[in-house]
This record gives C-alpha cells, structure tokens and sequence, in this order.
C-alpha cells in the first residue's frame, strides 16, 4: 500500500516507516512563535528550566499580531522576546517585517519539511509540500528547546482538483467551499492533501489561501505535493536550490475523497459567525458594509493586492466604507509599491496599514463599532474576531472584498468584470 | 482521584476566542487577570460564580479557532476540574493536557447546566449525581496520559529532562 504526503513527509522525520494513526517522535526543521503565543512559550522554557535552544537558526520569533505597539501591555511583550532573542540566538522578525506565516513561506519552508507553529495558521506552509501545523505555546517550547515533537501521523482526506476556475473565482472560493461542505469539524486530526490536474493551475499564492484555511475545518496540515510551480516560487525567492520533488503515492489510501471541478465553482463567501456558514454569493443579502478588510496571512501576497487592484483601479471606494489594505511581509509592501498597485489602492480611497495581521484579530487598527459589518479576506469571522463582539464579519475572496467597498455593500465581484 | 462538582454547560461552537477573548489579549502575560474575562461573551456570569472543582460541558468540536493555550489555562485558573465534551478542536485538547487541565471526551448531550458530578480522573468514570447516570470516557493516548499524570508538559519535561514518548 502506497504512502500519503503526511505518512511520507512524517516517515521521514521519524526515521522509520509510520503509518496514519500510529504515534512517533520527529524531528522538527523549523519552529516559530508570535508576539501573540511567545511570551508563553518563554515563561513555560524558564519553568522547564531550559535555557539553550536546540538550534536557535531554526527558530524564530514573529512581532506581527500588535505590531506596532498599540499598549504598554505588549510594549512589554515586544522588549521581553527582543531579550529572549537576543539571549537565545532565535531569529528575530521584528515589527514591520509582516505575518509569520508569510515570512516563513518566503525565507525558510523546504518541500518535505516539518515545520511547527505557535499559531493555528501555520499549517499554511502545507502549499510549499512541507508538513506544518499549529501547537500551543508549550508544546512550541519544547521543541525549540530539544528539536523535536511527539504526533499521531494522520488519516489523510485526498481533495481532487480539476477543470480551471470562472472569472471572478479564486482559490478563496473553493476552500470555503469546500469548508461549507465538510463544516468546522470535518476535518479534525485529518490531512487535508490536495491533488489533481487543477493544480497546474494553481500558483504557490493560491494555494497558500487553501493551505491556510485547513485548519477551519480541523485539519492537522492542508499539503500540496511540489512540482514546476512550487520550484517557480522557490525559484522568485532566491532558493531554487531547497526545491525537492514530493507527491503522494498513486495507490495512497485517503480516509475520504473529495472531487471539486474548478469551473462550476461561484464567489462565495462565510457569514457571521462562523467560517462554515458557508453560500453562494446570489444566495446572500447584500447587506450594507462599513469596512473592509483587504490582506492577512490568507490573502495579503502579491497575487491577492493584483486581483483586488483590478476591480479598484480608476474606481472609488464608496464613501459608506472604509477600506483597510494590510500587506502580508515586507517583500510584497515593496513589490506593491514598485509596481504600482500600492497607488491604485489609496487612489481609491484605501488606507495602507505596514506589514502585520493589521486588524485580523481585534487588538489594534480598525476595531470595528457596535453593528458594524466587515467584508474580509481573512480566515476567521468568530464573534468578536476583529476585537467587538458587536459587530458581523464576512469572509471573501481579495475580489469580492474589493468589489464590496465600491459598492459600500456586499457585492458579487463579476458584476465589475 | 475523584472530583466533584457542579455543571457549567456550553453548546456547540465554543471557540478559543469565547474563552480568552482577543480584546483582553493584551493581558495575556497577566495570566490571572485575563482569567478573569474567562467565557465572558457567551455566559457574563461565569466568573463571578464559578466554584473550584466545578465543571465545563462543551458540545461538539470544543476549543476550535485560534492555537492560543491561554485559553485551557485560563479555564484551569478559573478553578475547573475538568472540560468534557463530545470531541475537541485539536490543538485545544493538545493545549489541555499539556497545561495538566483533564479533557473528557463523553456524550454532553446527556449533562444539563446545573448538574452535580462525580469524576474520578484515574478511571474517566462519571457518575452524575443530579440525574443518577453513569459514562465513562475512553482512555487517552499513553503519552498524553503520561502528560497529565505529570501535571501537564512543564512538570513532564522538568521530570524526564527531555520528551519522553513511552
Ligand atoms: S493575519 Fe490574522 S489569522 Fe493570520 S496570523 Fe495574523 S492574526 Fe492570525
């Protein structure tokens, strides 16, 4: 019987054979935490008494989620893993320099890497081949501090991808699809693995949005095998050399099966306050929108500010709404800027925030009022997400976002196509 | 070792963000002061009564969303015993036993807010005193078992020096 992704890469890191369901130790290529999760994992490493990392050029510490500062409280957090970086070697991602995931994808994840995160969106990393996934700040301690982690290897559901996406469709669309389909729990301890002749249509970018949104529907990893594509982006980030061919087996057994055809797919969005209540965008009210959201570590690359500048350029935003655009890393805020798209933005009417989750998750920048909506591209629309309990997010693609906010309210995108 | 103690029961859709809400997350180096805003969108009365070795009851797919462990722990300082819930988010119940906070995975649906129960944490056997039914919960895995036997990864870790699977 053939392997998975996840037994493969998990095999690997094990140094034996592993099978979906059975418990091994692996070793870890890459661990990291954010200003959000590692004051945690500091204070549980002094409790544990740790105070060497096994190899600190393999850890990192991402200032992203307040960033900058918006209270003393994490003004406070800020100095004390600038210290613990400082004292420990781990690299340090200062303010500024984007969301962790983001940098991560650009600088450090190798197909067929394991990489851990302190945050649940790390199984983003899955869209490069590597086996990624989310822990709590403790479990991110310990294997910073010995290289290693214990899993269960598991089950893997295969997604399979074909035909090409309509215009006005994105891969945004199809993972919330698809976690519509399955609900918030379909997936839990699960691999989602992702196969098919789509994929050569599908860019690293795009695939990142997929791979990000895993998790919101329980998965462990969201992989995508690596091909032409996936040695491109590698390629565009200086490190074809880290490029290594990866696939699942022809006769790898999947738990379940999913088929999708690409092009039947519809602009389709989350409802508050859940990301599985998942509709067609013609089946939703297009309810008035205050603000939105444009960026994050699910649609803040490159590939996302290009699709949503499409649809604003020459236009202006309504002036009911505000739009909010936070850039995913530094890279892509001076891509954005070289190539013009940064312009069309705040000629618009946009309002730039630096690199960073920006309002994502409701501490600074953009804490929405009491009734307010927010059309968003971002992966999560919980009650109180974006910091008031209030308020109702929706989640969309880079397109549907920017559409709405010349519309001022929730607006199918190929309506401006 | 038995606990006992009364019923705070949620529903279905409990998110990390109902337990530790984003909005104080600015306390979260203050851990017994975010504590303190512990479930208090979905149930403001919580905190004011909650007694040690009380209970939460989830329903289905408890602690999704955000990997923040602050919420298991949170739960732990507020005094519970212990969380039961038909099946848990992942990282959540990962989060739980390493901060040494026991996490029961048992039909919910058959628990009412109020209740009065008796757990004994070695076996995973409840006897609901309000409503005379018995459940037991199925065994974690060995290494999660270790883990909480420990008090959680901490105390594991300072005990073996290093993560110590069998
Ligand atoms: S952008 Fe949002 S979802 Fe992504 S890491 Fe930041 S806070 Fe989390």
């Amino acid at each position: 019987m053939g392997k998975t992704l996840a037994e493969k890469i998990l095999s690997h890191h094990a140094g034996h054979d592993v099978k979906s369901g059975e418990f091994a130790m692996v070793k870890v290529d890459f661990t990291y935490a954010h200003d959000g999760t590692a004051p945690l994992t500091v204070q549980q490493m002094e409790a544990m008494g740790i105070q060497k990392l096994n190899n600190p050029s393999q850890c990192a510490v991402f200032l992203d989620h307040a960033a900058p500062s918006p209270r003393l409280e994490h003004s406070n957090d800020h100095q004390s893993l600038r210290n613990f970086c400082r004292r420990t070697g781990a690299i340090l991602f200062d303010i500024g320099e984007g969301v962790s995931h983001n940098i991560v994808s650009e600088k450090f994840a190798r197909p067929g890497d394991l990489i851990l995160g302190a945050d649940s969106h790390t199984c983003t990393l899955g869209a490069l081949a590597a086996f990624s996934t989310g822990m709590g700040s403790t479990d991110i301690a310990a294997a910073m501090a010995f290289g290693h982690t214990w899993m269960r290897v598991p089950e893997s559901f295969g997604v399979f991808l074909r035909g090409a996406f309509p215009s006005g469709v994105y891969s945004k669309d199809l993972i919330l699809h698809f976690i519509g389909e399955i609900g918030a729990d379909g997936a839990t301890y699960k691999a989602l693995e992702f196969i098919g002749p789509a994929l050569e249509n599908l860019s690293v970018a795009a695939r990142a949005t997929i791979s990000n949104m895993a998790i919101e529907c329980g998965a462990k990893a969201g992989l995508f095998p690596s091909d032409a594509l996936t040695r491109l982006f590698l390629r565009e980030h200086g490190r074809e050399h880290d490029y290594r061919e990866l696939e699942p087996d022809a006769d790898a057994r999947y738990e379940r099966k999913f088929q999708f055809d690409l092009s039947r797919l519809e602009p389709t969005v989350a409802c508050p306050h859940f990301v599985d209540q998942v509709k067609p965008i013609s089946q939703v009210e297009r309810v008035n929108v205050a603000q939105v959201l444009i960026g994050t570590c699910t649609n803040g690359r490159l590939e996302d500010l290009h699709i949503a500048a499409r649809f604003l350029k020459g236009r202006r935003v309504s002036p009911e709404t505000r739009l909010i655009v936070t850039l995913s890393s530094k890279k892509v805020y001076l891509e954005a800027l070289a190539d013009g798209t940064l312009q069309t933005f705040l000629e618009a009417g946009g309002v730039l925030i630096g690199p960073g989750c920006g309002p994502c998750v409701g501490v600074h920048q953009g804490i929405l009022a009491d009734g307010e909506v927010c059309v968003g591209t971002q992966n999560r629309n919980f009650e109180g997400r974006m910091g008031n309990p209030k308020s109702f997010i929706y989640l969309s693609s880079p397109a549907t976002a920017a559409a709405t906010a010349i519309a001022g309210r929730l607006t199918d995108p190929r309506e401006f196509l | 070792m038995k606990i006992k103690g009364k019923v705070w029961k949620f529903g279905h859709g409990i998110t990390t963000d109902h337990i530790a809400p984003g909005r104080f997350f600015y306390l979260r180096s203050n851990l017994p002061e975010f504590a303190k805003h512990c479930f208090e969108d979905v149930r403001p009365d919580f905190i004011s009564k909650v007694k040690p070795g009380d209970f939460v009851v989830g329903g289905e797919n408890f602690g999704f969303g955000s990997s923040r462990e602050h919420a298991p722990i949170m739960i732990k300082l507020c005094g519970i015993g212990a969380v039961l819930a038909k099946s848990y988010a992942r990282i959540f119940f990962r989060n739980a036993i390493n901060s040494g906070l026991p996490a029961l995975i048992l039909d919910t649906d058959q628990i009412n807010d109020g209740d009065e129960l008796e757990i004994d944490l070695g076996t995973g056997t409840l006897k609901n005193i309000t409503t005379g039914r018995e459940m037991t919960a199925p065994p974690l895995p060995p290494v999660m078992q270790a883990i909480i036997h420990e008090g959680g990864l901490v105390e594991h870790i300072k005990k073996h020096g290093r993560l110590k699977l069998d």
